[in-house]
C-alpha cells in the first residue's frame, strides 16, 4: 500500500533517460497520481511527439512504483494539455544549469512568433556569459539546440522554450 | 483502389500518412547531411514527424475498429493504401530541396494543426496542439535554410530556385477542394485544407521572397497522392520501411 504522498517520493527519484540528473518530476511531466487500496495510477504527459525516451520512462515509472511497495500501477498518459518547458520546475532549472545545459526561456502564452529566428541571449551554463551564438537550432536531442560561448569557447546545449 | 472510405478515417489518415512518409524521407539523410549539425536537425525533425505520425496512426487505427494499430497501419498496407500528399514521397534531392520542401510542407502542417485545434475529436485537438508546439521549430529551420541559400552564392540560389520550380507544382495538391475535405469540414472534424491556402501563403512568400526566388505560375498539373494515387517513388520507399516487419512478422526488439 503505497500513499499518494509517498508515490510522489517516489517518483522524485526516478531520472528522466536523456538527462538523468533531472527527475520525471523536475521535468514536470508527472500531472496525476492517484493512490488507493487497488494500487497507484500516474498520468504523464509527453514531452516531444518523438521523444524515444517517453516508453522507456513508463517502465521506469512503473518499476520504481512496484518496486517501492505499490501493488498494482496503471501509467496513462495524457496528450493535453500539451507539455511545456514552463513545467519545469525552479529546482530542475538549477540542476540543468549545473549540469551544463542552458535552462529554457519563459514562453509567453499565446504571443506572437516571428517564423523566422529570433537570436535569444542565452547564458552560458558554464561561465554566465552572454555572448553565446547559436550553432544549430537542433542538438543531441530534439528538445535542445547546440550553442558556443564566446568568452569561454565552450559549446553547451541550451533546453529549447516548448 | 482505395482501401477505406470513411470519409473522417480518410482525413486522419492524410495527415498521419504525410508525417510518416516525411519522416522516413528526412531519415534517409542519416549519415549523408553536409554537416554533422544538420544531420541532427533532419534526424530530429524526422523522429518529431514520426511521433506526430504514430499518433495519428493508432488514431486513425481506433476510429477503424479493424483493429489495426499503429504498426499494422504503417508496416502493413500497400502503397495505394496510403494516403500521404505526393509532395512528401518525392526523393530529397540535394540538401536545397530538401530544406525548401521542409518549408513548404511543415508551414502547410503549421495551418493544420492550428485548425485542428477546434476539431470535434479530442484526440484528434489534442495531437494538433502538441505537434503544433514542434513543427514551429521545424518551419523556423527550414525558412533559415531557404533564406540563407536563396540569398547566397549563385550556385545555392540556382539550387533553391531548381527546388522551388520543381517542388511547387506539388503544393496545389494540399489545397485541392475534395468530398473529404469537404466532409471533415461539415461536421467540424477538422479544417478543409482548401481553407488553408490564404495563412499558408502569407507564411511562406515572405519567406521565399527574403530568399530572392521567383515562385513559378501556376499550373494545371494537380499530383493525386492523397486520393491514393501515387509516384512511383512511394512504393521503392515503403519497400524499404516496410521490409523488417514484412520479412519477420511479429518480431519484437
Amino acid at each position: 500500500m503505497l500513499s499518494s504522498a509517498r508515490a510522489w517520493e517516489v517518483l522524485a527519484t526516478v531520472p528522466d533517460p536523456e538527462i538523468p540528473v533531472l527527475s520525471v518530476c523536475d521535468l514536470g511531466i508527472v500531472r496525476h497520481v492517484q493512490a488507493d487500496d487497488e494500487g497507484v495510477a500516474v498520468t504523464l504527459t509527453p514531452t516531444y511527439s518523438g521523444c524515444p525516451a517517453t516508453e522507456a520512462i513508463a517502465a521506469d515509472v512503473r518499476a520504481a512504483l512496484v518496486e517501492a511497495g505499490a501493488g498494482s500501477v496503471e501509467v496513462q498518459t495524457r496528450l493535453d494539455p500539451p507539455w511545456t518547458t514552463d513545467w519545469i520546475s525552479e529546482a530542475g532549472q538549477e540542476k540543468l544549469r549545473r549540469y551544463g545545459i542552458a535552462p529554457p526561456h519563459t514562453l509567453q502564452p499565446g504571443a506572437p512568433r516571428p517564423v523566422r529566428l529570433v537570436p535569444r541571449a542565452v547564458a552560458c551554463p558554464r561561465c554566465a556569459s552572454k555572448r553565446t551564438t547559436r550553432l544549430s537550432a537542433f542538438g543531441s536531442t530534439a528538445c535542445k539546440a547546440l550553442y558556443r560561448c564566446e568568452d569561454c569557447r565552450e559549446p553547451f546545449d541550451y533546453f529549447k522554450p516548448l | 483502389m482505395a482501401e477505406t472510405r470513411e470519409p473522417r478515417l480518410e482525413y486522419v489518415l492524410r495527415l498521419g500518412d504525410s508525417a510518416l512518409v516525411l519522416g522516413q524521407r528526412l531519415s534517409e539523410w542519416c549519415g549523408h547531411a553536409p554537416v554533422l549539425e544538420e544531420e541532427l536537425a533532419l534526424a530530429n525533425t524526422a523522429l518529431d514527424l514520426l511521433g506526430q505520425a504514430r499518433l495519428l496512426l493508432t488514431r486513425a487505427g481506433q476510429m477503424e475498429g479493424a483493429g489495426r494499430d499503429e504498426d499494422a497501419l504503417a508496416f502493413l498496407r500497400d502503397p495505394q493504401a496510403f494516403r500521404n500528399v505526393t509532395l512528401v514521397e518525392l526523393p530529397n534531392g540535394d540538401f536545397a530541396r530538401t530544406v525548401l520542401r521542409n518549408l513548404l510542407f511543415c508551414a502547410f502542417q503549421e495551418q493544420l494543426w492550428a485548425g485542428l485545434r477546434a476539431s470535434s475529436d479530442a484526440e484528434l485537438a489534442a495531437i494538433a496542439a502538441k505537434s503544433a508546439k514542434e513543427t514551429r521549430y521545424h518551419v523556423e529551420h527550414a525558412a533559415d535554410w531557404c533564406v540563407r541559400l536563396g540569398d547566397g552564392t549563385d550556385e545555392s540560389h540556382q539550387r533553391m530556385q531548381e527546388a522551388l520550380d520543381t517542388l511547387w507544382p506539388y503544393t496545389a495538391e494540399l489545397f485541392t477542394a475534395d468530398a473529404v475535405d469537404e466532409a471533415a469540414a461539415a461536421t467540424g472534424f477538422g479544417p478543409a485544407w482548401a481553407s488553408l491556402e490564404a495563412g499558408w501563403q502569407k507564411l511562406v512568400r515572405p519567406v521565399l521572397e527574403e530568399a530572392t526566388l521567383a515562385v513559378p505560375a501556376p499550373t494545371a498539373f494537380r499530383s493525386t497522392g492523397k486520393g491514393g494515387v501515387h509516384s512511383e517513388h512511394l512504393g521503392h520507399l515503403l519497400a524499404l520501411m516496410q521490409t523488417l516487419p514484412r520479412s519477420h512478422p511479429g518480431a519484437r526488439w
